[in-house]
């Protein structure tokens, strides 16, 4: 991944920064020009809690070449508590206990290996709660 | 717009080819289209490809491949839309011959997917789900459509076996499908002992990676009169093609596919027919549970009972409306660039009673379903006989 691709995505991927639509309320993450609800173009910039529930997962077994040297593990969709969904690794966890409806909390951790240009890519992971 | 018509038919064997190279593949797809057509100079062609760059790092495909056709100084359009690439040529062409811009064109599908190893074909595929926000923590695409699973699974009651029927009725059919890539039979419990791939789905749940070509020649109805030589004409009489989010977590329904309902409708409004009059149906099935998400978004079962249609049989191939008769993706195979066209010349066999064993008796109309993504993007065609 270059270094300019990594830098930009810094603020949603550390910081989980996001905007609300002044109309209707929409919250796009990460954020965008135009309101995907009601065409919108102004937003307020809010940022989201960290904590959410397991919507769907699954574990990969076969992986992207970034990401061979981590198989198997798990990804899930997670619903935050802010009502916006994303898709992340859950990390230290036992498949087994994977459930739709579990509640997690996202961590900082380390994604991929080393890109091209050196950088390490980080972002959030989801956690089980305990 | 002017009615258009499908006169010329074009796929040889798909699998493994590598002793061919991607301009092979589809030439002989196209020249075997505008032989079966009777046709030697066309006007125009559209060429779905999905990633000509990350596979053999080829694009500007429709300068070669026109150039490797024999055709010059004529436009030629690669277009894609991911894995629905092939689907958006056909819908192409169309619309050039309906507008009266053209009378003859080719639409053509190809992909050369065997030329880089499982890592970065994997890789490639995972850039029709969104790059940033998806693939880039490490979710492939059977990784999308396991969580389809689970969560259809979770809402509907939906179980592993229902999803490996799907397989197995579709290599049922691709048994009697001599192009197939794997002709061969499975049963429910090869499925569910075949490798994980991406909890729950197993390998024998996903298509296989492929290499194949296929080729369609439409034509006015003027043209395709004359060209007819007392076979039947298929004429295309519905086309819809719509979009939903790139981004699967950002659906309100993840076990819905709202393109799929979207582009069904149009087409199912310009044929002026319902899910109710096909006499079969060649539908996206990337992976089983794909299958059962499209059969409800087309209509052809209650939302949520995808599951269920399959164990009632409604969709074999002497059921109430067969489903994949070709084998589907599963067991025909799955060139990305090169599925929707295939799908509209098995259609179109069908129509003109020349599917062989495979044959569905009286067929007179019949849809194609062909998906991008996660079904970001669908494209549905309805053929009719005139
Ligand atoms: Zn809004």
């Amino acid at each position: 991944m270059s270094t300019a691709r990594y830098w930009r995505e810094i603020p949603h991927r550390y910081r989980l920064e996001a905007s609300r639509c002044k109309q209707c309320g929409y919250i796009a993450y990460p954020h965008r020009l135009i309101c995907p609800e009601c065409q919108c173009r102004e937003f307020v910039p809010i940022t989201l809690k960290n904590t959410g529930t397991i919507e769907t997962y699954t574990v990969i077994r076969v992986a992207p070449s970034q990401f061979v040297d981590q198989v198997p593990y798990a990804v899930a969709i997670v619903k935050l508590d802010d009502g916006v969904a994303l898709t992340c690794q859950v990390a230290d966890t036992d498949p087994s206990k994977l459930a739709i409806g579990k509640r997690v909390t996202l961590e900082f951790r380390r994604i991929q290996a080393d890109g091209e240009a050196g950088v390490l890519a980080y972002g959030l992971k989801a956690v089980l709660q305990p | 717009m002017r009615d258009v018509a499908v006169i010329g038919l074009g796929m040889r064997k798909w699998g493994e080819l590598w002793e061919q190279s991607l301009r092979t593949i589809f030439t002989e797809a196209a020249i075997d289209a505008l032989d079966d057509a009777g046709v030697d100079r066309i006007d125009s062609m559209y060429i779905g490809c999905m990633s000509g760059g990350l596979f053999v790092g080829q694009e500007h495909l429709g300068s070669m491949l026109a150039d490797y056709l024999g055709q010059r100084s004529l436009p030629a359009t690669r277009v894609e839309s991911a894995c629905a690439s092939g689907g958006l040529a056909v819908k192409s062409a169309y619309y050039e011959i309906a507008s009266g811009a053209s009378d003859v064109v080719l639409a053509a599908g190809v992909e050369k997917m065997t030329d880089v190893d499982g890592n970065a074909s994997t890789y490639a595929l995972a850039t029709a789900s969104d790059q940033e926000y998806e693939a880039y923590h490490g979710v492939t695409f059977p990784g999308l459509y396991a969580m389809i699973a689970h969560a259809h699974m979770k809402k509907y009651g939906t179980t592993k076996e229902q999803l490996a029927q799907v397989a197995v009725k579709n290599h049922a059919n691709g048994s009697r499908n001599p192009l197939a890539q794997y002709p061969y039979k499975v049963d429910v419990k090869t499925v569910l002992e075949s490798t994980l791939i991406a909890d729950p789905l197993h390998i024998l749940d996903c298509s296989p990676i492929t290499d194949g070509a296929a080729a369609v020649l439409l034509a006015s109805m003027d043209v395709a009169k004359k060209l007819a030589k007392g076979r039947p004409i298929v004429r295309i009489a519905g086309v819809g093609h719509s979009t939903d989010t790139i981004a699967l977590h950002a659906r309100k329904d993840l076990t819905f596919l709202e393109a799929t309902q979207h582009a069904a409708r149009k087409a199912y409004d310009m044929a002026k027919c319902g899910p109710g009059e096909l006499d079969l149906v060649e539908l996206h099935d990337c992976f089983t549970i794909a299958e059962i998400c499209v059969i409800e978004a087309l209509g052809l079962c209650e939302r949520g009972q995808g599951g269920k249609a399959i164990d009632q049989k409604l969709t074999t191939a002497d059921g109430k409306i067969p489903v994949n008769v070709s084998g589907g993706l599963k067991s025909k195979g799955h060139p990305v660039g090169a599925t929707g066209v295939a799908q509209i010349l098995e259609v179109a066999k069908h129509l003109r009673g020349e599917a062989g064993e495979r044959q569905v008796k009286g067929a007179r109309r019949g849809l194609t379903q062909n998906m991008g993504g996660t079904g970001g993007s669908s494209i549905v065609h309805i053929l009719e006989v005139c």
